[in-house]
């Protein structure tokens, strides 16, 4: 028998394995959280929400609310004075003096139906005082600007985030690396440019759904569709001053999440309300209508970007800023202006560099966490100006791309050394795939073909400490139980665990079950399921305790047959030895142990292995400069490139072709890492051509499927390519690193420069809807009006 | 509210339920007969999550009534597997990896379903199109169309 090379990746490390919950999703027997049963006791919430945008609330008299048959408590802000907020604590459960949003929840209302609920809301009357509002961060960011938060500089804070006491700015983060202003005369090229990019929202098919029940001791249980049950619980029980222990947070499969389903969003009103009647779940569902006016938000964005490039397209200087309309709260905005500003210069090597990012209050809906965490509206414009600078020194685009990318071993930004990275791969890969350099003819006489491309970087944004813990618990049958406490949110992290597992243990895919729904009484703590950081982060965790496990399963086995555990493995569930050839079931020893010889007592006992994980290398940053030694724990980068045919008669872009490629380190599951890309790039596409939360005066003027229109089964490219790069990451599981984000931060920009290329016309901020472009080509005069 | 009995027939199985007149289908489903396969997206016809087959053709549950479905014949993606066996349709998107968060797949497997009964060899064409009124915001639709692809494919083999 020969002893396997432990350098080699085990099976089925790299396999593409059937999902482990493709079954149950496609009988319909999957639980997510609508499905859970409560019995004829559930009580139905409903929220009364602020009809203002900025406005002080003078009083609310919920008594004939009270009195209608079937309400059984009518909530306000009354005994809830906490804060929530994950970096920066602003926000009541419910909004006690002053109303920031259209949709800010002041009262809710707890009944034997939805409709007396519904009913009961009409009841309520809420007298407010009107007060000026905030709709453009840029404004919010003046002096002038009323000021959202009086309170700002009592808040409790991140010691990374840095509002402004007695401004509106939440948070600014500055770079300050070279000499930006001596560098603009040695630049052959500059571009300088402003993007307005709008609001979006996340989109899930699932909407926010969440259940409480209070016990008579005091505990809260809480069910919901959720990405970060520990933090909300943490966050829960802080602004209800309580214990976390007091907390339990179920979280059975979540129905699409995007970021819109991390922190604490809608959550803690149901636990408020089930507060007032102790015993009883109450369900609180948000119908569309309500998402969409109520959920988080991708934060719009005001970005500014000036950069320069010598004659050769060697990029010397960037300047750029970015406004971040935050909306009334800040659960997550803050650190998106932080991450926007430490990857600020998109990924490449800049000597001179400035970057301002500021987070701004408005009132406008709170900006949550989505998908590619502020890169997606970053690199929007910042990759169309450096496709500019290509075009001003007559420079292939994708040739300046490959010369200034970032490489491992550069300085980046921050000062931070770049690890290895396969971005110049990606970037040949993408070119060659969508055959760069041919010419295809347009499929017409009015329509007009082009290639566009566009790279991206992207970190995990988190706190620095964000940590991991496993457990792997070993059965009577020979499988393996792993606990973990991240969740599936439709990515296949469950999946790729199984596979982490079984291959570190040496069992095979079929004897790996995860224990879920995840529960924060027995699950092991997971900071959260955001930032793509749970393949690296979690797996690394789900592998120390595998191989906790096993090698307690081995020191047993050794003791038992007086072998030297360096001689022993266990493959294909079977401990076998190298030295003797000899070879025992897991079934028969993970539980009740091993005899000693001649049955003289026994060795071991039940399995259980732990392991954890948590990055203990990130370091501050001058809040001055934004310098440090490691600003980030990694950065995924990759390059998209699409082939469009802009129609000139009627502005509509196809996408005839698109290519993806990303440095995913390891792929632990290739077929799930092509879906990642396949549908960040189709959401992304979405984004480009149709995707805008409208807002006119704080209210969301377009929330329905109709109204706000996302990609739809006919809109998918019928060619799309998926490409794997593999440049391993040193302290990821197997050398993995994330890929759930990066997909579709590239996509806007790679199209707008591809329609560049056909028409010779700059589109400038999405959505690049056909009305829109077909404008943008009538005012170049290459179309007349009609 | 008065109540209205109403007979159907619900995978096979003959089902007698009291609704109110403005219960609809989807709340009939799932909050009288706990069917929580199918899904809640929007109440409003916009999202195709609770898309269920009614006499044959896939429908949005949410924007029937319950009392419609006097002598219905439905089915719901509880009844899409039969006798343990998996319906092409649900082997196919396990295959082809059109499944991720899993909400939008049932009303989806139903649209599939009702469009390989009527057209047993659809077009890439006529699969988009039978399926636009199903929204999913995870898989980009790829692996979905190819997956009805490949259950008509396979039911083509069946029957031989």
């Amino acid at each position: 028998m020969e002893k396997s090379d432990s350098q080699k990746i085990p099976q089925p490390v790299g396999e593409n394995v059937q999902r482990i919950d493709a079954l149950e999703k496609v009988t319909g027997s999957a639980v997510f959280g609508d499905d859970i049963q409560f019995g004829p006791g559930l009580l139905h919430a409903r929220i009364k929400r602020s009809p203002h945008p900025h406005a002080l609330i003078k009083k609310i008299d919920g008594s004939k609310a009270l009195a209608l048959p079937g309400v059984k408590a009518v909530v306000t802000g009354e005994g809830f004075d906490g804060y929530l907020g994950l970096y920066l604590q602003d926000r009541h459960i419910f909004a006690t003096d002053r109303v920031r949003y259209v949709g800010d929840p002041v009262a809710g209302v707890a009944a034997t139906t939805e409709e007396i609920a519904e009913k009961a809301l009409d009841l309520i009357d809420v007298e407010y005082e009107v007060l000026p509002a905030v709709f453009d961060p840029e404004y919010g960011a003046t002096p002038e600007a009323p000021l959202l938060h009086p309170d700002l500089k009592n808040y409790a804070v991140a010691n990374f985030i840095f509002p402004k006491a007695d401004t509106n700015i939440s948070n600014h983060f500055r770079i300050r690396k070279g000499d930006t202003s001596s560098a603009w005369a040695q630049c052959a090229a500059v571009v300088e440019h402003k993007y307005r990019v709008p609001h979006i929202q996340h989109v899930p098919i699932e909407t926010h759904v969440a259940v409480a029940r209070v016990d008579d001791r005091g505990k809260i249980t809480l069910w919901g569709s959720s990405q970060s049950p520990f933090a909300q619980r943490n966050l829960i029980a802080k602004a209800l001053h309580i214990s976390q222990s007091d907390v339990e947070v179920i979280a059975p499969y979540v129905g699409g999440g995007f970021g819109c389903k991390a922190g604490v969003s809608m959550e803690a009103l149901a636990v408020a309300i089930a507060m007032k009647v102790r015993g009883r779940p109450v369900k609180l569902l948000l119908t569309r209508e309500e998402e969409f006016h109520t959920a988080f938000v991708r934060q719009g964005v005001v970005a500014y970007f000036k950069m320069g490039c010598d004659k050769d397209g060697k990029i010397l200087a960037m300047e750029n800023r970015y406004y971040w309309d935050g909306g009334a709260y800040t659960e997550y905005g803050v650190n998106i202006t932080r991450a926007s500003g430490y990857s600020g210069t998109g990924p490449y090597r800049v000597p001179n560099v400035s970057v301002d990012s500021f987070c701004v209050y408005t009132n406008h809906p709170v900006g949550g966490p989505m998908r590619g965490f502020g890169m997606p509206e970053m690199h929007a414009g910042l990759e169309q100006c450096v496709d500019e600078l290509a075009h001003a020194i007559k420079m292939d685009p994708a040739e300046i791309r490959l010369r200034n990318c970032v490489r491992g071993g550069d300085i980046i930004l921050t000062g931070m050394k770049m690890h290895p990275t396969g971005l110049s791969e990606c970037i040949q890969k993408a070119r060659e795939a969508i055959h760069w350099d041919e010419v295809h003819p347009a499929s017409g006489p009015n329509k007009r073909r082009g290639k566009g491309m566009a790279i991206m970087w992207k970190a995990p944004a988190m706190s620095p400490n964000a940590g991991s813990s496993a457990w792997v618990e070993m059965n009577e049958d020979g499988t393996a139980t792993v606990g973990l406490g991240g969740q599936e949110i439709g990515q296949g992290t469950f999946t790729v665990m199984a596979q982490i597992a079984a291959g570190t243990l040496g069992i095979p895919f079929e004897n790996v079950r995860i224990a879920r729904p995840v529960d924060t009484d027995y699950s092991p703590y997971e900071w959260q399921t955001v930032a793509s950081r749970l393949t690296w982060s979690m797996g690394n965790a789900v592998m120390a305790a595998a191989k906790d496990a096993k090698r307690q399963i081995l020191e047993v086995v050794a003791e038992a047959w007086k072998e030297n555990i360096d001689d022993l493995d266990i493959v294909n569930g079977n401990v076998i030895s190298y030295k003797t050839e000899e070879s025992i079931s897991l079934q028969d020893i993970t539980i009740y142990g091993m005899p000693r010889e001649n049955f003289n007592g026994w060795i071991g006992g039940p399995i259980v292995g732990r392991g954890k994980f948590m990055p203990t290398y990130v370091t501050g940053l001058d809040p001055e400069t934004g310098q440090g030694e490691r600003s980030v724990v990694h950065y995924t980068t990759g390059a998209q490139a699409v082939e469009v045919e802009v129609d000139l008669e009627t502005g509509r872009v196809e996408v005839i072709k698109a290519v993806a490629a990303f440095d995913v380190g390891k792929a632990i599951n290739p077929k799930l890492v092509k879906a990642q890309m396949e549908g960040g790039l189709v959401q992304g596409l979405s984004t480009a051509f149709f995707e805008t939360l409208r807002l006119k005066d704080g209210v969301v003027i377009n929330p329905s499927f109709v109204d706000y229109r996302i990609a739809t089964s006919s809109d998918a490219p019928a060619d799309i390519e998926s490409i794997i790069v593999e440049t391993a990451q040193d302290d990821g599981p197997f050398g993995a690193r994330g890929i759930g984000e990066h997909s579709l931060v590239p996509t806007v920009p790679a199209v707008a420069n591809a329609i560049y290329a056909a028409t010779g016309v700059r589109v400038g901020a999405p959505p690049f809807s056909a009305e829109k472009v077909f404008l943008a080509l009538m005012e170049a005069g290459l179309v007349k009006g009609v | 509210m008065s109540l209205h009995r109403i007979n159907l027939k619900i995978n096979g199985v003959a089902e007698q339920v009291d609704v109110a007149s403005n219960t609809t289908l989807l709340q009939m489903l799932r909050d009288r007969l706990a069917l929580t396969g199918t899904k809640n997206g929007c109440a409003a016809g916009e999202c195709g999550a609770c898309t269920v087959m009614l006499n044959g053709e896939p429908i949005n549950s949410c924007m029937i009534l319950a009392v419609e479905c006097e002598g219905a014949d439905l089915v719901t993606i509880e009844g899409l597997a039969k006798d343990g066996q998996l319906d092409v349709v649900q082997q196919a998107i396990i295959d082809q990896g059109g499944v991720q968060c899993g909400f939008c797949t049932p009303g989806i497997l139903i649209s599939a379903r009702a469009l390989l009964n009527r057209n047993p060899d659809p077009t890439d064409y006529e699969i988009r199109d039978a399926l636009v009124g199903n929204l999913c915001r995870c898989t980009g639709y790829v692996p979905i169309i190819a997956a009805v692809k490949q259950a008509a494919q396979m039911q083509k083999q069946a029957a031989q």
